[in-house]
């Protein structure tokens, strides 16, 4: 009886969080399909649904919507491939080659990952307008090119992985650089696929710094773009969404898809 | 460590190959070009894009420095750290994210585990649970607030939904009461997911051995968590609290798309980082910023130092 009411109960649980993180989801799915008097009506008959949000929004000659959404991929490719690859020399040369100065170098690199993003705001601003770089790709890419989280992480892979193979490769007369490239990366894909996932769409996301940086609406990205899209078109909440929608998306499809790989991934470099 | 390995080279199968020059072994570990040369573009990017604006920040944060005039700036000492003690708009910046983490963590910490404990057990639909309630942490924050302003609008579904129940609707967001309250659930609502992942991997780490002598005991699901589960998960909430706690004193992207970067009603949601930002790119006084800055980095060194300590060696070489 009291086992029976209890898994009742659990089930509401269950169900009733679920509905909770997905309703938003559908409720903004639904009114991105209303036309502009039916927003606010709550229920709007199939038949009366249309896609021209979606169409106004690729088109309209009020926002370059489309340009926005290729400065977000183009940004977030760049910058997640530039970190794939420093993230993973350097966590490999700290977990594998003695060099003077590695533990300064290793120690500096823990260090820094206390510092929140926020202190040097201001001194980045300053320094990429004196090279010119502010509203531009550069400035969105290179500074984000590196980051000290990924190099722990991959250091922390690295030293996990045994050592007779890269030994061997070494004996048979593969350079450093060759053992690195083909023998070592092929055997990182776990942890480059967390890795790649992380920085995908911590990019995709990310707000303070294009918010900053970019100053004509050529140069916005996605969240960016979204934000001003709310400002000076507040009702038609219809087109806003579908714009949600479209950054949205895409995000829920690499989850869903990699989404053993995103689990893991967090749950082993949350807890490092 | 060589002892477990019994197959480290020994010189009879090294034989076949190129015969081995004596400084191999130490070519193959130690290599200073090389070791040089993979973290050539991380040393260079980090100093010129991290380390080198950490330390200027220092340095502006004792300067009087607008970046419309650099040549006007000059060093004003500890003026700047003074200035916070009388900032009333600081203060109120200050109290409002205090109370924004303190509402915001224990609810977080608490639904966070109650939710791994669901998708850990043995229910139908397992990754379908797993991924609803992860979803909302994929979500850009812009996205979703402008999805929660929908929801919290005078005509929206969330004053819909309560005048079902007879409660009377208003605008959430324009609300000089209700406004940061809304962006706490919304908050808890956004990052819940993974924290939930966190406490997933702890209980998967708890050994089902000592479940399984508890219930030879006759203990009971309740008992066990009690006994077993929550004292075994305590590194675990030890390390969400503090990161819940950073995150929430680091909040920006919520407040300024909700308040169009001004942080109202009446400075109602306007937080720290929010606060700093304004000061910076609005008043453009810089040295001030930077301060605040510090402030904010002070706060979050002392809660990742008091986390290491607690997790001891497990980040250290």
């Amino acid at each position: 009886m009291w086992n029976r009411l209890l898994r009742i109960l659990f089930y509401i649980v269950v169900v009733g969080y679920a509905c909770l993180t997905l309703g938003p989801f559908l409720w903004s799915i639904y009114t991105t399909f209303k036309t502009t008097p039916d927003i606010n009506r709550l229920w709007v008959p199939l038949s009366d649904l249309t896609i021209a949000n979606y169409v106004h929004i690729i088109l309209s000659d009020q926002y370059p919507f489309a340009r926005w959404f290729l400065n977000s991929i183009v940004v977030a490719v760049i910058v997640t491939v530039g970190n794939l690859v420093f993230n993973s020399m350097a966590g490999y040369a700290l977990a594998r080659i003695d060099f003077p100065g590695r533990t300064v170098l290793f120690v500096t690199i823990l260090a820094v990952m206390m510092v929140p993003g926020q202190v040097i705001l201001v001194p980045m601003y300053i320094l990429l307008s004196n090279l010119d770089w502010i509203n531009s790709y550069a400035g969105l890419t290179v500074p984000f090119l590196v980051q000290s989280f990924g190099i722990f992480l991959m250091r922390q892979f690295f030293l996990s992985v045994p050592r007779e193979l890269e030994e061997a490769a070494f004996l048979d007369g593969l350079s450093r650089w060759g053992t690195f490239w083909r023998i070592v990366m092929p055997l990182a894909k776990p942890a480059l696929a967390a890795q790649t996932i992380f920085i995908f769409m911590g990019n995709w996301n990310s707000f303070m710094w294009p918010n900053l940086l970019a100053s004509t609406d050529d140069m916005y990205t996605l969240p960016v773009g979204l934000n001003t899209l709310y400002g000076e078109y507040d009702a038609f909440w219809n087109s806003i969404l579908a714009g949600a929608m479209f950054m949205t998306v895409p995000v829920i499809i690499v989850f869903i898809l990699f989404q053993r790989h995103f689990i893991k991934g967090i749950s082993t470099t949350g807890i490092k | 460590m060589d002892m477990d390995h019994p197959r480290k080279p020994q010189p009879a199968p090294l034989s076949r190959m190129q015969p081995p020059s004596p400084g191999k072994k130490t070519r193959w570990t130690s290599d200073p070009v090389m070791g040089y040369l993979f973290t050539l573009p991380v040393i260079a990017s980090l100093s010129v894009f991290l380390i080198g604006p950490i330390l200027y920040a220092f340095y502006l944060s004792f300067q009087q420095f607008t970046f419309l005039n650099p040549d006007l700036s000059q060093f004003v000492g500890w003026d700047n750290y003074m200035r916070l003690l009388q900032d009333e708009r600081f203060h109120t910046a200050l109290k409002n994210t205090s109370f924004y983490s303190l509402g915001v963590v224990p609810v977080q910490v608490s639904i966070a585990l109650l939710l791994a404990l669901i998708v850990n057990s043995r229910i139908r639909g397992k990754t379908f649970f797993r991924v609803a309630y992860f979803l909302p942490t994929v979500t850009s924050t812009v996205a979703v607030s402008v999805m929660f302003l929908f929801l919290f609008k005078r005509d929206g579904l969330v004053n819909a939904l309560l005048s079902f129940f007879g409660v009377e609707g208003r605008s959430w967001m324009l609300d000089i009461d209700f406004a940061l309250p809304s962006i706490m659930l919304m908050a808890v609502w956004t990052t819940v997911g993974q924290f939930m992942v966190i406490y997933l991997a702890g209980l998967q780490d708890i050994p089902s051995d000592l479940y399984e002598a508890a219930e030879v005991d006759g203990a009971g699901p309740f008992r066990q968590f009690w006994h077993i589960t929550l004292p075994l998960l305590k590194p675990t909430t030890f390390f969400i609290v503090v990161m819940s706690i950073i995150g929430t004193f680091q909040v920006f992207d919520q407040m300024y798309v909700i308040s169009k970067g001004e942080g109202g009603p009446l400075d109602s949601t306007l937080t720290v980082v929010l606060y700093l930002y304004n000061v910076a790119f609005k008043d453009f006084e810089m040295g001030y910023a930077s301060a605040i800055a510090f402030f904010l980095f002070a706060v979050i060194l002392v809660l990742t130092l008091v986390q290491r300590r607690f997790f001891g060696e497990e980040t250290r070489m």
